[in-house]
């Protein structure tokens, strides 16, 4: 790994780290132990002596073929490569004996004879592996040169001095966004190669050629690193020892002088990052090594699809307006604030105290969530406040929290290197949740067996070196009759562990569900007509994971978006007790969680009726604690959902919102209501980085700071608090949790918080399962998996190790009821939505960065068959129509989808997919059911008088009055 | 060119990977029997192999390239190969080499045009004892001399 930034506990060890029994050796008579299987190399790194080596680096197994690393043992012949040469009890090792030093001056002296000597103007200096040991081997002199009338026999020289070209010279490829592939710096160490394979798993690079010929080659003879399979997550750049492949904005900038260890702001997997800076200008995101989410890897959003935090389109000035056809006026911070809070405690006044409320942002972190309910509990006195986790993983938190008694996953990521088989449901994490993934696939490739249940033909289905065992392909809407078959099938062929059961579960519940299961109508055979998988299929399915071993289940939006999203959830609690899947490593129930503090941002009492820590607002016990830290009264009374406080806004009582880091409008099922309510409020707060579409509805915009900006917390999906750290100073003037604080004060609350420590404690003050967190618990331990308390103070990293919170776990019987939602004559198709890797839910972030080059407009996905019926061609214009409203995008034709089945993103703000969705949503949360659409689709001819209308209205909802002089 | 390849020549590309599906280390021997009926490894075999054995095609462009033997292209119908190792060098190969290249009018790898025979570069056919060494398709030729290859090239039809 390129190692410029030197915190010490961040070298690079040469070889991964091992498990086993001691073994003691010694190394230039230093005595060190280290555990069995573990290389010289990295032996001798723990006592403190680095060996000289290229080939090797910690985040891939040792291949010994730079020759660098060479050692003498006494009692062996020759001089071993101390990267592939295990520990032997009392070995003697010498690193420095006068042979290996020759040999290493010799190997260097040929590797130097074919590298540019270009150090001074090299995007690397200063951070290079070959520099660091051209100078620690002493290299003076290379004698080799090129004969004076032959070719030149070197790759780095594009001609000869006599003009002729160097038929070995390959030039640069700059062809993805974010770095370079420079061919004449390369020293075909396969360190990339090997990151591809080993930690991505994507295998889109492979040496090409032999010997002299030997290069670097991204996919097959004729691609680019664009073209080729790679995606871009940054494991080669990371793993590349010399400027071979190097991130073009160090290239650009130079190389960083300073780092700060943080948490990445995108998905639920929430990886740790050293943000490397010069001043204030960012000039890489590096993943780092002891982020326990993702090990020292990144995707591509993480590492490199930053820009937007400094993209034009940001606004840095506080904006108000009297209504919505008017353009925007800047104004100052007190103004805008003093406009807001008039406002707000106006409709208050006018329309009564429950006629405002919030929505709090999981892309926020914990305190300023935190501060945001407390805002609409203790200073606007009522229980107004939702978050985007109504819908996406409000059934998560309902559906465990019933059967398990906490509304969390059990694992942490750790956990997935202990499984042996995983079901993965409505989740695709290639795309979704990519680090997680690349963990996922390592351990499928040492052998742990797939069961993919998804209406689409996700990658985990089948790419290289992995294969789903059993790829359970339902229609969109039947999750809970396929979850419920599974369980019949375990239950009617005594698959189940009962000893586990009559341990951990209630066994007169349990007897109760088994007869609801082993009913012949919830048998594979009878629900096939209806999901669409073959019943044989699913029984084979069915029994690998009751008897294939340690069983894990990682599921996503695909479970929680639907009508029955908190029965699935609860079925698929069910299957884990039924087998015996909870409480230890390598099992469990594991949500992905779609957005960085979604976790955190339910934990942190954002639901109307939760106060912090999931405690019911109706109980008085709990309200006390509040009442006498806040010095209020808090409502007895649940407040507002989302979707209530729209359909409030559309009866006219409900007026006025502050939506913090949230775009309801394009994120939310049913756009044209969203508009509807959004429209018929009065004073619509838009706390954000830029103009999103809810802030074509507002009134007043207060600018938002990036992650990069401001101290604080996210709680990733594995429970685990994260400290995020300011890299920079907030380009808005404020840090978000200010803006609220402000926002309050200007309201008359008089808080005086300095720092979000100061939030956190009393976090942890108030709520029992963060009692243990602070500041400084987080700096000593660098993260926190909640609950942390007197009984953990280390934390959680499983959950319901010795029996179940809520007590006994309870089995809940998950009857199967088909979605409203139906297809027929009009609309015959079912449209599911989804993500993809390279953009990020509603794309504000992604799309002002590079990555629109992977994905510059949502498709659609059509099978040929469908396709051919309406006389729609590859690529084709079409209108995709549904009860709700109507759309246009391009087609793409694919057999992913099952024929009647159709799939598209949401990315893009001018196809808004969710203009299609409908307001159905889950019977328990109100979470809304996205992924099931009944559409017909025709083909068209460009934007349907709905996107035109829009979009006249958003350019028009956009203007800025230029500030007065 | 999908397009150049017909649908005969595509079942039977299919039917050489599935008769070798079954064996352990089956790429080696599937790209051996696709270039025996083809004569070379066609682009439009790249995506089933790739497909057949799970692998990325950046794997399967790393085990052809470092074949020196597996074609991109089909050869003419008869490859000359000219033994280009020390021993052969040290007794006048090189000079053989260049003269059979200028001969024909091509370059190493290249092929006449008439489509005869295609030159190729060897590193040691194990014939030290006779140098200059060469073979024609699979027949080692000794001692040979500018007459000599003359000889095999007319025979050949160069």
């Amino acid at each position: 790994m390129k190692d410029f930034i030197i915190p010490w506990d961040d070298r690079d060890m040469g070889t991964p780290a091992k498990e086993g029994a001691p073994v003691t050796l010694s190394i230039d008579g230093f005595e060190v132990t280290v555990p069995e299987g573990t290389s010289v190399m990295r032996a001798a790194a723990e006592a403190g002596i680095q060996v000289p080596k290229l080939c090797a680096t910690d985040s891939v197994e040792a291949f010994g073929s730079c020759r660098l690393c060479v050692v003498e043992i006494e009692g062996r012949r020759g001089t071993p490569a101390s990267c592939t040469t295990p520990v032997a009890e009392g070995m003697v090792v010498h690193t420095q004996s006068s042979k290996v030093r020759k040999i290493r001056k010799g190997v260097m002296e040929l590797y130097i004879s074919d590298h540019p000597l270009d150090c001074l103007t090299c995007a690397a200096n200063g951070d290079c592996e070959l520099q660091d040991m051209a100078g620690a081997v002493g290299l003076r002199d290379v004698r080799y040169t090129a004969p004076g009338n032959a070719g030149l026999a070197n790759h780095f020289e594009a001609r000869n001095t006599s003009g002729e070209a160097n038929a070995q010279w390959m030039p640069k490829d700059e062809s993805n966004p974010y770095f370079t592939y420079d061919p004449s710096k390369c020293i075909v160490c396969s360190r990339c190669v090997r990151a591809c394979e080993e930690v991505q798993g994507t295998f889109a690079l492979t040496i090409a050629g032999r010997g002299f010929d030997s290069r670097v080659s991204a996919g097959g003879a004729a691609d680019d690193f664009l073209s080729s399979d790679c995606v871009s997550c940054g494991a080669c750049v990371q793993a590349c020892p010399t400027a071979t492949l190097q991130e073009k904005s160090v290239i650009e900038m130079g190389t960083p002088d300073r780092s700060v260890v943080t948490t990445c702001a995108y998905c639920g997997v929430g990886c740790s990052f050293k943000a490397e800076i010069q001043g204030d200008q960012l000039v890489r995101m590096v993943p780092y090594k002891h982020g326990k989410a993702n090990r020292g890897h990144s995707c591509v959003k993480g590492r490199f699809a930053y820009g937007y935090a400094t993209h034009r389109d940001r606004i840095l000035h506080p904006m108000i307006r009297d209504s919505i056809d008017e353009p925007w006026r800047e104004v100052s911070w007190d103004e805008a604030l003093s406009f807001a809070a008039a406002r707000m405690r106006g409709l208050q006044e006018k329309y009564g105290k429950k006629s405002i409320g919030v929505i709090t942002s999981s892309r926020c972190t914990n305190e300023e969530t935190f501060l945001v309910q407390k805002l609409t509990r203790a200073v606007f006195g009522n229980n107004n406040t939702d978050t985007c986790a109504r819908v996406c993983h409000s059934p998560t938190g309902y559906g465990l929290g019933q059967t398990f008694g906490t509304s969390a996953g059990t694992q942490d990521f750790d956990s997935v290197e202990h499984t042996d088989v995983v079901i993965v449901i409505g989740a695709n994490p290639t795309d979704g949740h990519p680090v997680f993934a690349s963990r996922l696939k390592k351990r499928l490739r040492q052998g742990a067996k797939l069961i993919v249940i998804d209406p689409r033909r996700i990658d985990l289905v089948k790419s290289a070196h992995i294969e789903a065992a059993h790829h359970l392909p339902l229609r969109p809407g039947t999750n809970v009759a396929v979850v419920t078959a599974l369980a019949h099938t375990i239950v009617t062929e005594k698959l189940y562990d009962e000893a586990y059961i009559r341990e951990r579960c209630d066994w007169d519940e349990f007897q109760d569900y088994a007869e609801f299961v082993s009913d012949a109508r919830h048998s594979p055979e009878a629900t096939e007509m209806l999901t669409g998988v073959p019943a044989d299929e699913l029984r084979a399915a069915a029994r690998l994971f009751a008897t294939g071993g340690n069983g894990a289940i990682y599921y996503g939006l695909g479970v929680t978006e639907h009508s029955q999203g908190s029965t699935t959830v609860m079925g698929i609690a069910n299957l884990a007790m039924l087998t015996g899947n909870v409480g230890r490593k390598g099992v469990g129930v594991n949500p992905l969680r779609g957005q960085n503090n979604v976790q955190g941002s339910c934990d942190m009492g954002s639901f109307p009726h939760e106060l912090p820590g999931y405690r019911h607002v109706k109980l008085p016990e709990v309200r006390k604690i509040f009442e006498e830290a806040w010095g209020v009264e808090i409502d007895p009374e649940p407040g507002l959902r989302i979707p209530n406080m729209l359909d409030a806004a559309v009866d006219g009582t409900f007026k006025g919102l502050y939506c913090q880091g949230e775009d309801i409008l394009q994120s939310d099922p049913d756009t044209k209501h969203v508009a509807a309510g959004l429209a018929a409020m009065e004073c619509v707060i838009v706390h954000d980085l830029f103009l999103n579409e809810t802030a074509n509805y507002a009134h007043v915009f207060l600018p938002g700071s990036t992650f990069l900006e401001k101290d604080g917390t996210f709680t990733n999906a594995e429970r685990r608090i994260n400290r995020v750290r300011e890299v920079m100073k907030p380009m808005n003037g404020y840090a978000d949790w200010e803006v609220t604080q402000m926002l309050a004060n200007a309201m008359g609350a008089g808080w005086n918080y300095t720092h979000p420590s100061q939030i956190m404690a009393e976090i942890a003050e108030t709520t029992p399962s963060f009692a243990g967190v602070s500041y400084e618990a987080l700096e000593e331990k660098g993260s926190i998996q909640w609950p942390c308390n007197e009984a953990h103070p280390d934390g959680t990293p499983l959950m319901h190790v010795d029996g179940f919170v809520r007590g006994k776990g309870r089995f809940i019987v998950t009857e199967y009821v088909a979605t409203d939602e139906k297809t027929g004559p009009r609309f015959p198709l079912l449209l599911t939505t989804g993500r993809i890797l390279s953009q990020y839910n509603v794309g504000a972030q992604t799309r002002r960065t590079e990555n629109v080059v992977w994905h510059d407009q949502d498709i659609l996905e059509i099978h040929a068959h469908d396709a051919e019926n309406r006389g729609v061609k590859d690529g084709d214009w079409i209108r995709l129509a549904s009860r709700s409203g109507e759309t246009t995008l391009r087609a793409h034709i694919t057999d992913r989808v099952s024929p009647g089945v159709v799939y598209t993103t949401f990315h893009h703000p001018d196809t808004q997919a969710n203009v299609v969705t409908t307001d159905y949503s889950d019977w328990a949360t109100n979470c809304p059911e996205y992924k099931v659409t009944a559409v017909q689709v025709s083909p068209s001819n460009g934007p349907t008088d709905w996107q035109e209308d829009y979009a006249a209205q958003a350019e028009k909802a956009r203007r800025i009055l230029p500030a007065a002089e | 060119m999908a397009s150049d390849m017909s649908a005969a020549s595509l079942e039977e590309l299919r039917q050489i990977i599935d008769a070798h599906l079954h064996l352990e280390g089956p790429l080696l021997p599937m790209l051996h029997g696709i270039q025996e009926a083809f004569g070379h490894i066609p682009a439009e075999a790249h995506a089933p192999i790739a497909e057949a054995l799970n692998i990325s095609r950046a794997e399967l462009h790393g085990v052809i390239s470092f074949y020196h033997d597996f074609r991109e292209k089909p050869a003419g119908r008869h490859v000359l190969k000219i033994c280009r190792a020390e021993a052969c060098q040290a007794v006048g190969g090189e000079a053989l080499a260049e003269a059979t290249l200028s001969k024909l009018g091509l370059d190493w790898h290249g092929t006449t045009k008439n489509g005869a025979v295609t030159v190729e570069p060897v590193y040691c056919l194990g014939l030290c004892a006779c140098a200059p060494a060469a073979m024609m398709d699979d027949r080692v030729v000794g001692r040979v001399d500018t007459a000599r290859m003359d000889e095999m090239l007319t025979e050949a039809g160069a």
